[in-house]
């Protein structure tokens, strides 16, 4: 098993990486975006794909685990693990079934700002997906008997993620920077709140979020228009019109800045979380700021912390940044793993790189190469109708106008170097990294205590 | 691999075998998967184009025939290192220049290393192709590196081996199941390697791997996309058409002895929060298999653990109410020998053994009663329908050719798939439940928490 597993992350990676949409270099040609609307006022974007008979559809609910009530984290993660356990006159296994033997493929997920579904159905199975999903939305059971086992599921699952330094690391960082935000707790909840969660807890929860006005709707595959309007109203037609509670979380201060905290755990690898504040995605240096991000520590193996860290000393196997907005916050975070008496030689290298970016800025080339990148690798995200599908959500939910597509590329040609000398030098402060490590990490003084157990 | 985009969990693992494969239902008498082209270039290199023209994007991939089932003896971990070390350069194109112009046109790539092949792959836009064709070909027979870039390499290595296995549990205990279950065969020894043999690679090593082994006689380059198999192909003799290939015959590999007595590791450690347990059994492959029996093997696989209305589930997760996952796993893509499993995972509350227990009465009922006509033809619908969500996504053609020719399978045979699958009857599987699940055959895997004191 452990063996299959590096057939497996090869697989992670292909299906990052292939074909569809948008050329590279050159004018991009963009994906036909069509804007589809119901009789009963149900938009989606569609893009139509009729290589195979295959139709692909990705939403999202404005408003996540982040609304979950105090006490109670973990609500939204635990509805959508039982939207699919039985819904209208089915039962858990009834609908499972329905699902396997037309080969419908359903799937909901809870984030912290918004909650998602997913659905995949062959072209002839359409009318009984779009069913299907209508009841999983609007009339799901929550039968004590899915509800326990789902429950025990979670458990298991947190249990198991608590043995990963990656995952002990991650939500104490997210409780360091968050102590007073919903955003400080895990999505999926903790081994407290969980066994609190009732039925009645996800009946409010699915009676009150869901609702036609915070829904946004990507399709794609071997549809037409004239035929997705129909299965919009069956799908979606049964939804309220608004939201009954408010979706408004409160706006989110990082914490804890120049704060390092040091968790003790009998592993050889520690595993190191960094992060500060970063930008929205609506701000209008979000692309210039992902230049800097690239630069620095993005996805590629041209990146200043992957050639300093990694290559140049071998400190590591993986180092990167990410740039993460959120709705109501924005951080710039990292992450290595590295030997436990190597942690403060590596994360002094990482400072230093912050620290040398900030001050000295990107050489023009290296500004130019990253756009290039970040122009021409975005079409590779597109490989699948399923792909496809939750880009055009993603456009939506980030009210990026369907546009987008086209006028990405632009967005992204017009950071100029200055641009990004500028967010470098702004942006970047590495006294203000917070540190979260795992492990017997030596060399790294923390400023903290850690916290106590129960992460 | 070279970089790690996440840790594949246990059980999604598990899934990946089956994505592969077959056409939509009753579209056409001949079912087909992929539609490939294929040529072999006059020094052996063979070739295979999936073609895909809904976006402007090629995926070039070269699969080598050489995996860690290769490794020479006492230098476990070699093919592994050796993928790493193919990203050093060459004289024409030193150091990264390779991966900052693949970079810089927007495209992507990685690389990754198995039992039975190491692969290498790039998706650019397809007017890139040729660019990245003239250096993968030219770092076949080219690569060069410094003892400084191979001493710094070898560390990476080592901090890819402790982020992988050393820090979690479970991945320790599957290496130990692992060996246990190939005692003989080399597939008992891990991919990444062992850390003491890992330590002890040197730069003369892996340019001996990279000599024996990385030939264009031994390999197969499959490139996917919006591209035809004509227009690969004067890009293929020009590139990879001028290496000399090497003569290599088919690979001899030690062979691992009958099992007559059944093996069990456990494992205790504080470190464990949720204790698991697996049940494996040595199982043919497409390759080594007599006739049928992989097939057969895949159709059992998910009547007992395809999903959430498989036997499995259905028993120990909804009716007994006692695990949080149970189900079984079977990949028939394998040079030599591979492994059926069954895996379960408790409630909390619940011992492993009862999990043990309950798994081991599921396996006997099996074996005692077998299976329904309606439960293996639920199964081969299933199958089918998976094999047409296969086809959405051009990478998937490419991962599930290049690993069927890597490990025994022709081209011809991925097309055949479908039909081969759907001629399976329910005595065959009964037939080959009995021939693998034997209790002599079979290693069980208890990983369980220790209360700290």
């Amino acid at each position: 098993m452990a063996l299959r597993s590096y057939l497996t992350m090869a697989g992670a990676v292909l299906a990052l990486a292939v074909p569809l949409a948008l050329g590279a270099a050159g004018p991009a040609r963009a994906l036909d975006v069509q804007r589809v609307v119901s009789e009963q006022g149900i938009e989606a974007w569609l893009v139509e794909d009729h290589a195979n008979p295959i139709i692909s559809m990705n939403l999202a609910f404005r408003g996540g685990a982040a609304l979950d009530p105090e006490g109670k984290a973990g609500v939204a993660n635990l509805a959508s693990a039982l939207l699919d356990q039985g819904a209208g006159d089915l039962d858990s296994q009834e609908f499972q079934e329905a699902l396997a033997q037309n080969a419908i493929k359903m799937s909901f997920s809870a984030r912290q700002d918004s909650f998602g579904a997913s659905m995949q159905t062959l072209r002839e199975n359409r009318d009984l997906a779009a069913e299907l999903f209508a009841l999983a939305l609007t009339e799901p059971r929550f039968d004590e008997g899915a509800v326990e086992r789902r429950k025990s599921q979670i458990l298991a699952g947190i249990a198991q993620r608590a043995e990963r330094p990656q995952t002990i690391a991650s939500q104490a960082f997210a409780r360091l920077l968050f102590p007073d935000h919903p955003y400080g707790r895990p999505t999926e909840g903790t081994r407290e709140t969980v066994p609190e969660i009732t039925a009645e807890d996800l009946r409010d929860f699915v009676g009150t979020r869901f609702s036609r006005d915070n829904l946004v709707i990507g399709v794609s595959g071997a549809i037409e228009p004239e035929e997705l309007k129909p299965l919009l109203d069956q799908a979606f037609g049964a939804l309220p019109e608004a939201p009954a509670r408010s979706v408004d979380v409160a706006d989110a201060q990082p914490q804890a800045a120049g704060e390092t905290v040091v968790i003790e755990r009998n592993v050889p690898q520690s595993w190191v979380v960094f992060g500060q504040e970063g930008v929205r995605r609506d701000d209008p240096d979000y692309y210039a700021v992902s230049v800097v991000n690239h630069i620095l520590g993005g996805g590629s193996f041209a990146s200043r912390l992957y050639k300093h860290v990694r290559e140049d000393r071998g400190l590591v196997y993986s180092v990167y940044t990410y740039l993460d907005p959120r709705e109501h916050t924005a951080l710039f975070s990292g992450g290595f793993g590295t030997s436990n008496a190597q942690v403060g030689e590596a994360m002094t290298v990482v400072r230093d790189e912050w620290r040398r970016l900030a001050e000295e800025g990107p050489s023009e080339e290296e500004v130019e190469d990253a756009k290039s990148y970040l122009i021409g690798s975005f079409a590779l995200q597109l490989s699948s109708t399923g792909n496809i599908a939750s880009v055009l959500r993603a456009i939506q939910f980030h009210d990026l106008g369907i546009d987008h597509l086209e006028r990405r590329s632009e967005l992204i040609e017009s950071v100029s170097h200055e641009d990004a000398k500028r967010l470098a030098a702004e942006l970047l402060n590495a006294d203000s990294l917070r540190i979260v490590a795992v492990g017997q990490a030596e060399g790294l003084e923390p400023t903290r205590p850690a916290p106590e157990e129960g992460i | 691999m070279r970089r790690p985009i996440s840790f594949a969990a246990l059980f999604g693992v598990l899934g990946l075998a089956f994505t592969l494969a077959a056409t939509m239902p009753g579209q056409r008498a001949q079912a087909q998967m992929f539609e490939p082209e294929t040529f072999t270039l006059d020094n052996g290199l063979k070739v295979v184009v999936v073609t895909n023209h809904r976006a402007p994007v090629v995926t070039q991939m070269l699969w080598y025939k050489a995996g860690s089932a290769d490794d020479p003896q006492g230098l476990s971990g070699m093919a592994h290192i050796a993928e790493h070390m193919m990203f050093k350069g060459t004289e024409r194109f030193p150091d990264d220049t390779f991966s900052r112009t693949v970079s810089r046109l927007g495209g992507r790539e990685n690389a990754f290393t198995a039992r039975d092949y190491t692969g290498y792959f790039q998706s650019v836009a397809s007017e890139h192709l040729e660019v990245v064709m003239e250096m993968e070909a030219d770092r076949m027979k080219n690569t060069t590196f410094t003892q400084e870039q191979f001493d710094n390499e070898l560390l990476v290595v080592l901090e890819e081996r402790f982020q992988r296995v050393d820090n979690n549990p479970s991945a320790q205990l599957n290496e130990v199941a692992n060996a246990t279950l190939h005692k003989h065969h080399p597939y008992g020894t891990p991919i990444i390697g062992w850390e003491s043999e890992i330590r002890a690679a040197t730069p003369d090593d892996v340019r001996a791997f990279h000599e024996e082994w990385y030939a264009p006689d031994n390999a197969v380059l499959i490139v996917a996309g919006d591209i035809t198999a004509e227009e690969v192909r004067p890009l293929a003799e020009e590139h990879y058409g001028g290496i000399e290939p090497s003569g290599i015959g088919e690979r001899q590999r030690l062979q691992e002895p009958p099992h007559i007595a059944p093996r069990r590791v456990e494992m205790e450690s504080p470190r464990v929060q949720q204790p698991s347990l697996s049940i494996q059994y040595l199982a043919p492959s497409y390759r080594t298999a007599e006739d049928h029996e992989a097939y057969a093997l895949q159709v059992l696989n998910e009547i007992l653990g395809g999903g959430q209305t498989s036997r499995f589930y259905r028993a120990l997760v909804i009716d007994q109410g006692i695990a949080a996952a149970a189900g079984s796993w079977y990949s028939a893509h394998s040079w030599d020998e591979t492994s059926f499993g069954f895996y379960g995972s408790p409630r909390p509350g619940v011992e492993v053994e009862d999990i043990e227990a309950a798994l081991r009465a599921e396996i006997r009922k099996l074996l005692d009663e077998g299976v329904s006509e309606a439960e293996v033809e639920d199964a081969q619908q299933r199958l089918r329908a998976n094999s047409v969500y296969a086809r959405d996504d051009v990478s998937t053609a490419a991962r599930v050719i290049g690993r069927a020719v890597s490990s025994g399978q022709s081209v011809a045979d991925v097309e055949a798939w479908p039909e081969r699958v759907a001629r399976i009857t329910a005595e065959d599987v009964d037939a080959v439940a009995r021939q693998v699940l034997r209790e002599p055959a079979s290693v069980t895997a208890v990983l369980k928490s220790e209360p700290t004191s």
